[in-house]
């Protein structure tokens, strides 16, 4: 799950990672005002969304009036900002951050990440702040400076004091990078952060060291065991498909293609996907109902993936282990009776009592295209697709 | 023989009271396993399945001698039971729970470390759907009817996909050794490097299948692994090809967010290193049997 950078930045500083003074705002209004209560005569106003690359796309402004925050909010405030990665769409700016500006010596690079290799929280620094790290790695890479923590023991000071001496930072500031990197450290480990990234952490004209942008990003899995970090979800920079998903215990992704994926299991429905593609079709959407596919879930996910307008074509592809194919069949036949679907739909049963599932779907009298293998369901599905619904008769009479 | 289990091998069940537990306890029996007892706290003295419950690992390996453990413990309390397993003896545990805190998971290998290797707990999963070998042995929650008894070696990241690749070569007559699900977690047990290296060394392994995704650095490791160590045939496929960069795709650990972790670097990894890939799920079993031919 992401947070907003203002959320992030509260975190941190309870961790004694130290900040420019800063509130948020909801409106234009409350943005002036803000700025007033902030004092100084400079300050940035930034976009909160989910997403990086937020300053290129226009959405952190330097501002040196009341006024020009007030213009510069209102041409924020209810409209998407699209960076490299928030895809075409953009995401909405509901809230924004003003902060003062402060006066900027030097940017640092500071992240600390899950490490698959050493399965240890790895830092990552660089003394070229500013630029994103997968920049700097192409661009810059002896300039990053990595250091694991042990878990057992957590991050030492000499490793600070190690990353400090290697980015050259002013040996008087050492204390306080010191302070700043165990700090992030943990605020990571208390809330199962997956990543805390401080781009930039900069040291500013009177030696201190601020941070100046955060993202905080936590591992789904333990949200349950901090409740004050799930409350921060903010359902307005999801994909309101994946929004709904996520309220259903469904595991989705939504894509841009047109034929949606209902299948059980991440590994076969990525592989679902593949082979659609592979067939010259488009998947609409990552969908893994879970290992059960039980009919309640079906029902669901029909549903989700119908909500989806771009949808031509639904693909099931379930693979009955322990629940057999009949069970599984009727569960589909259940859910077709009582979602209205009017694209064609293909099903691929695989695994135990096959015959007897294939058999219910034949039965049901229901517009189901019937295929056995995975290849044999892509190719079906992309051909459905293609032809739309005036062919699907053909299609059916052929199964 | 077979890796990490077969008819012989003492398996207590970590959780067993639960209902999917129970369920797979019986199904675990009927394929003819050798579970000897369950372990949940608080519980000891009751029977499930006609088999003794006891509070604590470390009493149920005292009375049972159990070598193995299956675990199905809900995610909150999944990690602290790996390492009480660990901490009592067992020599390979299998844990099937799906969401437990990548966090916990890094503390777990760290505790596991604290044994010298030839004491240390072998573990595979979390998020897996287990391990069998075929005619012997069912860890896990797979079906066993769709594996024949036979020499091909499976890793996989993925429960379902691992099920398709095994009733495909069940359609081929073709056979397996043991079948190993890694799991789809960021932070696992065993590594598709690890387990390589079981099956190279395993007589009655042939050929190894590898089934990866997207996400972290095991398939690339692997393909190293597999140049300067493996002699034996590597057939793999890697799922994810259609998989946007920084999506989660339900696995935790199946999410690009590194150079090499897309599935078409790590197919081209994998080639370089000599492995034979699938070009798409539907032929994995046709590839298999098609090298195996050529070997034969």
């Amino acid at each position: 799950m992401d947070i907003h950078e203002y959320q992030a930045k509260e975190i941190l500083a309870n961790f004694g990672v130290e900040i420019p003074p800063g509130a948020l705002a909801y409106s234009p209004e409350q943005a002036a005002y803000r700025a007033r209560e902030l004092g100084g005569e400079c300050w940035v106003v930034k976009a909160q969304i989910h997403a990086g690359g937020r300053g290129k796309a226009g959405g952190v402004k330097l501002c040196r009036s009341d006024n020009e925050i007030f213009t510069i909010c209102e041409s924020l405030f209810g409209h998407k900002l699209v960076t490299h990665q928030t895809g075409a769409e953009g995401k909405g700016i509901y809230r924004v951050y003003v902060e003062a500006a402060v006066p900027i010596e030097r940017e640092i690079y500071l992240g600390f990440v899950l490490d698959r290799t050493s399965q240890r929280v790895m830092i990552v620094a660089s003394a070229e702040g500013g630029m994103e790290i997968e920049d700097i790695s192409a661009e810059r890479p002896d300039s990053i400076v990595r250091a694991t923590v042990e878990p057992a023991v957590g991050l030492q000071d000499f490793q600070c004091r190690q990353i400090a001496f290697k980015l050259g930072i002013d040996p008087a500031l050492t204390q306080s990078m010191v302070r700043t990197l165990k700090g992030a450290y943990r605020a990571f480990r208390e809330y199962d952060a997956t990543m805390v990234e401080i781009n930039p952490l900069v040291i500013t004209g009177d030696n201190r060291i601020l941070a100046l942008d955060a993202k905080m990003t936590f591992d789904d899995n333990a949200l349950f065991r901090h409740p004050n970090i799930s409350e921060l979800r903010d359902k307005s920079q999801e994909d309101p498909r994946e929004s709904r998903a996520a309220d259903r215990g469904l595991s989705y992704v939504g894509l841009e293609g047109n034929i949606g994926c209902i299948v059980n299991g991440a590994g076969l429905a990525m592989a679902t996907m593949d082979t659609i593609k592979l067939a010259g079709g488009e998947p609409a959407n990552f969908l893994d109902i879970g290992g059960g596919a039980t009919p309640e879930r079906v029902t669901k996910a029909f549903r989700l993936v119908l909500s989806d307008s771009n949808v031509q074509a639904v693909l099931v592809n379930i693979f009955a282990g322990i629940n057999r194919c009949d069970w599984v069949a009727e569960g589909v036949v259940q859910a077709l009776r009582q979602v209205s679907v009017n694209v064609p739909v293909i099903v691929r049963l695989a695994g135990t009592n096959v015959e007897a599932g294939q058999k219910i779907l034949a039965k049901s009298g229901l517009p189901i295209i019937r295929a056995t293998t995975l290849n044999e369901a892509a190719e079906r599905s992309v051909a459905a697709w293609k032809s739309g619904n005036s062919d699907i008769k053909k299609l059916r009479a052929a199964t | 023989m077979s890796i990490l289990i077969d008819q012989d091998t003492r398996v207590i069940v970590q959780g067993i009271t639960g209902k999917i537990a129970r369920f797979h306890t019986a199904d675990m029996l009927a394929y003819g396993t050798n579970v000897v007892a369950g372990v949940v706290p608080g519980k000891g003295g009751q029977t499930v399945e006609g088999l003794p419950v006891f509070d604590t690992v470390e009493e149920a390996v005292a009375q049972t001698d159990a070598e193995a453990s299956l675990v199905f413990v809900p995610p909150p309390f999944a990690a602290d039971s790996i390492m009480e397993a660990a901490d009592a003896g067992i020599k390979y545990c299998v844990c099937i729970t799906d969401g437990i805190p990548a966090q916990d998971m890094i503390q777990v290998k760290r505790y596991m470390y604290r044994y010298p290797k030839d004491r240390r707990m072998v573990l595979t999963g979390p998020n897996c759907a287990g391990t069998i070998s075929p005619g012997k042995a069912l860890l896990g929650i797979m079906p066993g009817h769709i594996y024949l008894p036979g020499h091909v070696g499976i890793i996989g990241r993925s429960g379902t996909l691992g099920y398709e690749a095994a009733a495909q070569l069940k359609a081929h007559g073709v056979g397996v050794s043991t079948s190993v699900g890694i799991g789809g977690d960021p932070i696992n047990g065993s590594s598709f490097k690890d387990l390589l290296q079981r099956f190279e060394e395993d007589d009655d392994t042939h050929i190894i299948c590898m089934i990866g995704e997207i996400g972290g650095p095991q398939e690339a490791e692997a393909a190293a692994y597999i140049r300067d160590h493996v002699k034996k045939p590597v057939v793999a496929y890697v799922a994810g090809l259609t998989a946007p960069k920084g999506r989660t795709m339900g696995h935790a650990g199946a999410i690009i967010s590194a150079f090499g972790e897309s599935a078409s670097e790590k197919v081209e990894i994998l080639s370089a290193a000599g492995v034979t890939v699938a070009p798409n799920p539907a032929v994995i079993g046709d590839t298999i049997a098609d090298v195996l031919k050529e070997v034969a």
